[in-house]
């Protein structure tokens, strides 16, 4: 059994599975369910001054994709609506009855000195572990020069920390927008700021759909709809490339990540992990499927890491940022061409027509005797995979590598580069 | 005493309505997308090929996981006018289902069969319309028969801007889909909503109880149309060749499917306690299942030989026997037992292939009891045609046609199962009056 505790900037947890503020962290009711169940974490939904937040009816837009409910979707929810003081008052019980959990409480006040040193006071009486600082949520409360507002400029979010740091000695993680051009630019003024660590990405601002009868987006609030922050698995690419440049940023590399961003099981997270994020957050896919997911994530990674030999998330945490480089650093010598396995081809064609219409020409179809074949043309097949993955049938079509495996080039020296360097 | 029991109303009214309900219930908009996504969208895809009609199928359902339902209706009724009825009873696993490449991969191909009915379903329910016809030409063709064959070709001569009338022997259109297919493959009229559907779009005029040779004669047609179409199907069926085949319960497998199919009430219907149908193909499945469905206590199913050259689908045996149906291979009947003139039991004889191939009887005899015995092996052209006046040659029992669905009389196509194209299916029959329909537009323009 692998030993699955982690500590993220200094908040510690008997496993790497928190759930992100969100509706399912709102309350006591939920967050004592999702202890039951497993959670090494919670992150409470955002709190804010009072008088609480009032929210809107029809607050999520649902992508369906391929016959898949809810592959994703966006919301227009805003921040607790419940009084501050219920909302203390069930942190400090949780906390109490589950002292091992991490329960890390979210926070977003205007954009004052005076209004975050109140709510600090307020929470510190709670016992939680840490904070996180809410610069990300893209809607609503952004339009009030809260939440992404302060996370698009970094010298706010700078401001903002040193401000959190220098009344309270809490474990400070500040959650980042992906509305931004350059990830790294924010987590440099959080570090700046004091911060111990990052926590990224929120939700990415979207329309989901339109509805044609109405013409009007979707979650539509009587036939107005809004901008929304958009999450689920087809996030998880976007957040993990912002994860990455944190972690390979020589002025963030040792800053604690909490990873969030369409996690939904624990190869999500072991991909999160080791592209160097401490812990990660889930909120989807609970939303979705409900606590119960945990058991798996738990399960799952424990499997894998026994398998791989790793007693610690800290004996993989990291592993792969190294191998993320720049495109110019790429060898160009290497050589891969697709071979299709005859044995297992049920003959579809999408080989052969993907890479007629969109790629190399390299596949031919050839009918004899009413039975068809593909074949490749190695002279054309540039490697690209794009046949490998068309293909429906698992390891019907691999890749295999050609070229000798001894040369070495790189675009930096290659001779169509004009900028290029003399090797020596 | 008699022993011989045959009699009505075995099952209540609610038994009977359950039985005969949609024997395969469509899909819901959910499901039909879900499975919609399974198709892999092939290149040149093998399920195309497979259909007689060349439906486009991948596009079809594309269109259906995209909520352009009306769009795929047209793909599918633009290849096959019958599209809804062949979505309910094509052999889809030895057409479409059977050459899809899902089958190949890991024998779940994708619900062709049903997609199809959900996406005609649906157009069906929304009225619309989506064809047009061309410019009037002012030739006129005479359609003798006014089944699937006789259906497709007038629609698609009608669509090519000719007129045509349609001459039908019986009292309602749409030849074997109404008085041939087993009622719990399609319910609620279906065969009926489809020919009002494939008349609304004009120039057709139909003639019913016109019989070829009778009412109406080849010679008056070809006089009076710039072309004639015969798609008569086929009139006659088999005989067992044995001596007794006139005993009081013994039947012809068509015509009770055809009595309930026209039967407006099912309790009304007789059905023998025991039964023994002689057969091997659908109609023979069909009769045998419509029989346990009626009440009929043993149902036996008997053909002379085994599984595999059946020319019911695996999957239509499969449905038998899951409705209780017992199917014994290796056995011809020898003889007909009878009491009193009715039929109460057959002798069969076990057979066997010999040596060079030949099915061959084995001497050992069995004896079943039987109420009621049907007789499904095969139907056959004879008297279909009119022998008052010049006929055009046949060939193996059917009518001889060229690859453009002429016959040896000029001016005269025909089509359908009274032709030998491919198997006698609806989805052929509708491919030959199609396919006709172009080559008489193609001679008379």
């Amino acid at each position: 059994m692998a030993d699955l505790s982690c500590n993220v900037a200094g908040i510690k947890a008997p496993n790497p599975f928190w759930l992100a503020s969100a509706p399912p962290t709102d309350k006591l009711y939920n967050v004592e369910r999702a202890f039951r169940a497993g959670w090494g974490g919670v992150v409470w939904k955002t709190l804010g001054m009072d008088p609480p937040i009032v929210n809107v009816s029809s607050r999520y837009g649902a992508v369906h994709y391929n016959g898949q409910r809810m592959m994703g979707f966006n919301n227009v929810e805003l921040i607790t609506d419940r009084p501050l003081e219920d909302n203390l008052r069930e942190i400090k019980q949780i906390k109490k009855d589950w002292p091992d959990r991490a329960v890390v409480v979210s926070l977003m006040v205007p954009c004052t000195e005076k209004d975050w040193r109140f709510i600090i006071n307020k929470i510190e009486d709670t016992g939680c572990d840490g904070v996180e600082l809410n610069f990300g949520c893209p809607h609503g409360m952004s339009e009030r020069g809260m939440g992404a507002a302060v996370g698009q400029v970094p010298e706010y979010v700078e401001m903002v920390t040193r401000w959190v740091k220098e009344c309270s000695d809490l474990p400070c993680l500040v959650k980042l927008t992906p509305n931004v051009t350059d990830i790294r630019q924010v987590a440099h003024a959080a570090k700046a700021g004091g911060g111990d660590g990052v926590a990224l990405i929120n939700t990415i601002n979207s329309i989901v759909s339109v509805d044609l009868d109405q013409m009007a987006p979707e979650p539509t609030i009587d036939g107005k709809g809004s901008h929304g922050g958009y999450c689920g698995p087809a996030v998880k690419p976007i957040a993990l490339h912002m994860v990455t440049e944190i972690a390979k940023d020589p002025e963030t590399k040792d800053l604690p990540i909490s990873a969030i961003g369409g996690i939904s099981n624990w190869r999500d997270a072991a991909e999160f992990i080791s592209m160097g994020a401490s812990g990660i957050q889930v909120c989807t896919a609970a939303m979705h499927y409900g606590f119960k997911i945990v058991d798996d994530m738990i399960d799952g990674l424990n499997n894998w890491m026994d398998e791989k030999d790793f007693a610690t998330l800290e004996d993989f945490r990291g592993m792969a940022v190294p191998n993320v480089t720049e495109w110019q650093y790429l060898n160009l010598k290497y050589d891969i061409k697709a071979r299709i396995d005859e044995s297992t081809c049920i003959q579809c064609g999408l080989c052969h027509i993907s890479c007629e219409d969109a790629s190399h020409q390299a596949i031919r179809e050839i009918k004899a005797n009413g039975v068809r074949r593909f074949e490749v043309i190695d002279e054309a097949c540039v490697g690209c995979n794009l046949c490998m993955f068309a293909c429906p049938v698992p390891d019907c079509i691999t890749m295999e590598r050609v070229d000798s495996g001894k040369e070495f080039q790189n675009w930096t020296t290659h001779p169509n580069n004009p900028m290029r360097v003399e090797e020596n | 005493m008699t022993t011989i029991d045959v009699r009505a109303g075995r099952l209540s009214q609610e038994k009977l309505a359950l039985n005969f309900a949609d024997s395969h219930p469509p899909l819901d908009s959910g499901n039909a997308i879900v499975e919609a996504n399974r198709c892999y969208f092939c290149y040149d895809a093998p399920c195309i090929a497979a259909c007689p009609t060349a439906i486009d199928i991948p596009n079809f359902i594309r269109k259906i996981s995209t909520g352009n339902l009306k769009g795929s209706a047209k793909d599918i009724l633009s290849q096959n006018i019958m599209g809804g009825m062949c979505a309910r009873v094509c052999p889809t696993e030895t057409l479409c289902e059977g050459a899809c490449v899902r089958e190949t991969q890991d024998h779940q191909p994708v619900r062709i069969g049903e997609l199809q009915r959900y996406a005609t379903d649906k157009f069906f329910d929304s009225g619309e319309t989506i064809f047009e016809r061309d410019e009037a030409t002012g030739k006129r063709i005479a359609v003798v028969g006014g089944g699937p064959a006789g259906l497709s070709c007038a629609h698609r001569l009608a669509l090519l801007g000719h007129e045509t009338v349609v001459f039908e022997a019986r009292d309602k259109l749409s030849g074997l889909n109404e008085y041939g297919i087993a009622a719990y493959k399609t319910v609620n009229n279906f065969a009926q909503l489809e020919v009002d559907f494939i008349l609304e779009i004009g120039g057709i005029e139909i003639r019913t109880n016109q019989k070829l040779g009778q009412e109406v004669k080849l010679d008056d047609l070809r006089q009076k149309f710039d072309a004639v179409f015969l798609s008569v199907g086929l009139g006659d069926v088999n005989s067992l060749g044995l001596e007794n085949e006139e005993l009081e319960g013994v039947y012809d497998a068509v015509d009770t499917i055809s009595e309930l199919r026209q039967s407006g009430n099912l309790a009304e219907l007789s059905v023998g306690r025991r039964v023994i149908v002689i057969g091997g193909g659908n109609t023979a499945i069909d009769v045998a299942v419509l029989s346990k469905k009626l009440g009929a206590e043993d149902v036996t199913l008997a053909y002379r030989r085994g599984p595999e050259q059946m020319s019911a689908t695996w999957k239509e045996q499969e449905f038998a026997q899951t409705n209780g149906v017992r199917v014994k291979h290796w056995v011809a009947p020898k003889s007909l037992q009878s009491e009193n003139g009715h039929v109460c039991g057959i002798e069969f004889e076990c057979t066997e292939l010999n040596p060079e191939g030949k099915l061959v009887g084995t001497g050992e005899l069995r004896n079943m009891e039987a109420d009621i015995v049907f007789k499904a092996i095969g139907q056959t052209l004879v008297n279909s045609l009119d022998s008052a006046t010049e006929m055009p040659e046949t060939t193996g029992g059917k009518i001889a046609v060229n690859s453009k669905y002429e016959t040896s009389l000029a001016g005269v196509w025909a089509g359908g199962d009274c032709i030998r194209s491919g198997e006698d299916l609806t989805v052929q029959a509708v491919e030959d009056g199609k396919q006709a329909a172009l080559a008489i537009h193609r001679k008379l323009t």
